[in-house]
């Protein structure tokens, strides 16, 4: 029997067509998005366990630091990767924190409004910039690359403009002694897990200051939102219709307008997301500062959209995951963090952030190939 | 009560001064295929897309199963069972199979007011109806973007008809793949119709039209030139009547000369 008639016997007897291989489950794994940003995080870790292990970088105390610096970029980081998803760029996300900032500020000091309320009116103005970057967006067609830089000048500007005016200076100090009984600020504002850390503490299992109390106090609340982002996100994105509806928005729009998804809300929504993310960053951090600077958030957005790619995101839309984009916060988080704990000159940090993301985006092309042309 | 589960009747359509569609009239059993015929600029899209209810007739009417109906939006047509599936086919490459069969419609699951996508129960869908076509997928959790031009026709059609289809317009299925895929997506569009779906096939390519039609309408510049039975007409002379056919007497004749000019 010939090779050809063998290998067409072969076909007919096993059902299968002759030209697939088996596909393993690590070749599945391989085709994940988070991949990517998962192996760099445990890659860092190994990076500074080696050369900063006994530094006190791994210590209750700094872990937390650079878990808090981790966090507060992942919760931007998560509501710009849904969007990227979805198809689309939001540029003011930076300015959008400044804006949030003043938005709590200046009623609460300058208007006597109770804290609650004006944290709450920060939320409400976030949903109002998200809307109107949305429906520009989604009515006019134009790129929201171009849109949302638009509104980066215009926010921040505003921010500026309108402190000035009404402070007369750029920072509004203050807020520390408001928080005290505000009936939501906590949300923003305390450590949780305090017990844990006192009972580790007396076991004399992490280090103590002077006085007897732990230098770690608790969790910071960054880390609290940062993981429920990330559960919140990762359940829209892959166990509902709405999450759906993301990906294909984002994948396909005329497609995905044809079979009858309402593309423009669902980036509407989007949009609306980040703009809200910034306003939780920005008010987690007023908070702690217990100030607003008018150029609080300056180039956060770019951090942002970088810890998305790290962590797989597509920048043409329609391919990403949550999870990837905290683990790229992660990255971006540790890296500026250990960087102070090694000989490294901490100059060297934005080098190694562009790099990072120019590796990200040649890997995350790679496996665009791989999950869409392997036959 | 007629027997036909859809009619056009007279058919006009206007683009301002330019005459789209001219009286054209096509009528449908259940389990027929009938093809649309006819070159690049006979009206074919504006036929598609009256009867997908994105552009309404200016003169004429529709009639499903005896009724007269009018589609207001392409959603009206939808729920009286056309289901078009366009050239482009509304799939996401990067998303998969199951993701893609139900995008827009995807099947729900819990509380009220806390319903969750229904991922398992998809999953099994998708497969299932693949596996009915003859397509293995071997995860429907697979990107569409690696499954073949013929395959990707087959899971639209095969959504089509899941979602209750029971006039199936297809745009040119066949246009973009080779021999051996289209002759798979042919396949199953003739076992689709020997479900009892009415089916209509529009395409250029006579030679993929004639082996699965019933029936044979052709359209020149808006015009209906008529339908036909399979059994009233040669593959050869219905090339000849789509506005190619005199065109390729033509050329041949064109050719036939440069060859002779070039042996002198």
């Amino acid at each position: 029997m010939s090779d050809k008639a063998k290998s067409i016997a072969s076909k007919k007897t096993s059902g299968q067509d002759e030209r697939l291989k088996e596909v393993s489950k690590l070749r599945l794994l391989l085709n994940r998005p988070e991949l990517g940003a998962v192996g760099g995080a445990i890659l860092v870790f190994i990076f500074f366990g080696i050369v900063a292990g006994d530094t006190g970088m791994f210590s209750a105390y700094g872990t937390l630091n650079f878990l808090d610096v981790s966090a507060n970029l992942g919760i931007i980081a998560i509501a710009a990767a849904m969007l990227m998803i979805g198809g689309e760029f939001d540029l003011s996300i930076g300015s959008m924190i400044g804006f949030a900032g003043i938005c709590i500020a200046i009623p609460a000091i300058y208007w006597g409004w109770p804290l609650w309320v004006s944290i709450i009116f920060a939320f409400a103005m976030a949903v109002l910039v998200g809307y109107f970057n949305g429906i520009l967006v989604v009515r006019t067609g134009l790129p929201s690359f171009i849109v949302t830089l638009a509104m980066l000048f215009i926010l921040r500007g505003a921010t500026l403009a309108i402190t000035r005016l009404i402070t007369g200076r750029t920072q509004v100090p203050g807020l520390r002694v408001l928080i005290e009984n505000d009936p939501i600020a906590w949300m923003f504002a305390t450590d949780t897990f305090k017990w844990l850390f006192t009972w580790l503490g007396s076991m004399n299992l992490i280090a103590l200051r002077t006085d007897g109390t732990p230098l770690a106090t608790g969790i910071p609340p960054s880390v609290i939102w940062f993981i429920a982002a990330t559960l919140f996100a990762t359940w829209i994105l892959m166990k509902t219709r709405y999450g759906n509806w993301i990906f294909a928005s984002g994948g396909d729009k005329n497609g995905a307008t044809n079979v009858g998804v309402p593309v423009g809300r669902v980036k509407i929504s989007l949009f609306i997301g980040t703009a809200v993310a910034a306003t939780i960053f920005a008010t987690i951090q007023v908070l702690d500062a217990g100030s607003a600077d008018t150029m609080r958030g300056n180039l956060k957005e770019l951090e942002a959209i970088a810890a998305a790619v790290v962590g797989g995101c597509l920048l043409t839309g329609g391919y990403g995951s949550a999870i990837g984009a905290a683990f790229g916060a992660l990255i971006f988080g540790t890296v500026s963090m250990g960087i102070f704990y090694t000989d490294v000159d901490t100059d060297w940090f934005k080098v190694f952030l562009g790099a990072m993301m120019l590796i990200a985006v040649v890997f995350n092309n790679y496996i665009r190939k791989r999950v869409t042309e392997t036959k | 009560m007629s027997e036909n589960l859809i009619e056009f009747n007279n058919i006009s359509k206007f683009f301002g001064k330019v005459i789209a569609l001219k009286d054209v009239t096509m009528k449908l059993k259940k389990g027929e295929i009938m093809c649309l015929l006819g070159d690049n600029g006979a009206g074919k899209s504006t036929l598609i897309k009256t009867l997908a209810g994105v552009h309404k007739p200016d003169e004429g009417e529709i009639v499903i199963e005896g009724k007269k109906t009018v589609f207001d939006s392409p959603k009206d047509a939808l729920d009286m069972g056309i289901g078009t599936v366009y050239q482009d086919l509304a799939l996401v490459p990067l998303m998969s199979v199951t993701r893609n069969f139900f995008m827009g419609r995807e099947p729900l699951k819990g509380l009220p007011f806390l319903k969750t996508f229904d991922i398992e129960k998809a999953n099994q869908i998708a497969a299932e109806r693949m596996g009915q076509i003859g397509i293995d997928v071997r995860d429907p959790s697979q990107a569409v973007g690696t499954m073949s031009g013929g395959e990707r026709q087959c899971l639209a059609i095969s959504r089509a008809i899941y979602f209750g289809a029971k006039v199936l317009v297809l745009d040119e299925p066949t246009s973009a793949l080779g021999v051996h895929q289209a002759s798979m997506v042919l396949k199953y569009i003739v076992k689709a119709a020997s479900q009892g779906l009415a089916v209509i096939l529009i395409t250029h390519n006579v030679h993929h039209a004639y082996p699965v039609g019933n029936s044979f309408t052709v359209l020149n510049r808006g015009k209906s030139l008529g339908t036909f039975n399979k059994k009233d007409i040669s593959r050869e002379e219905l090339l000849g009547m789509m506005a190619g056919g005199e065109e390729l007497d033509k050329l041949e004749v064109e050719l036939k000369e440069m060859d002779r000019l070039s042996k002198n």
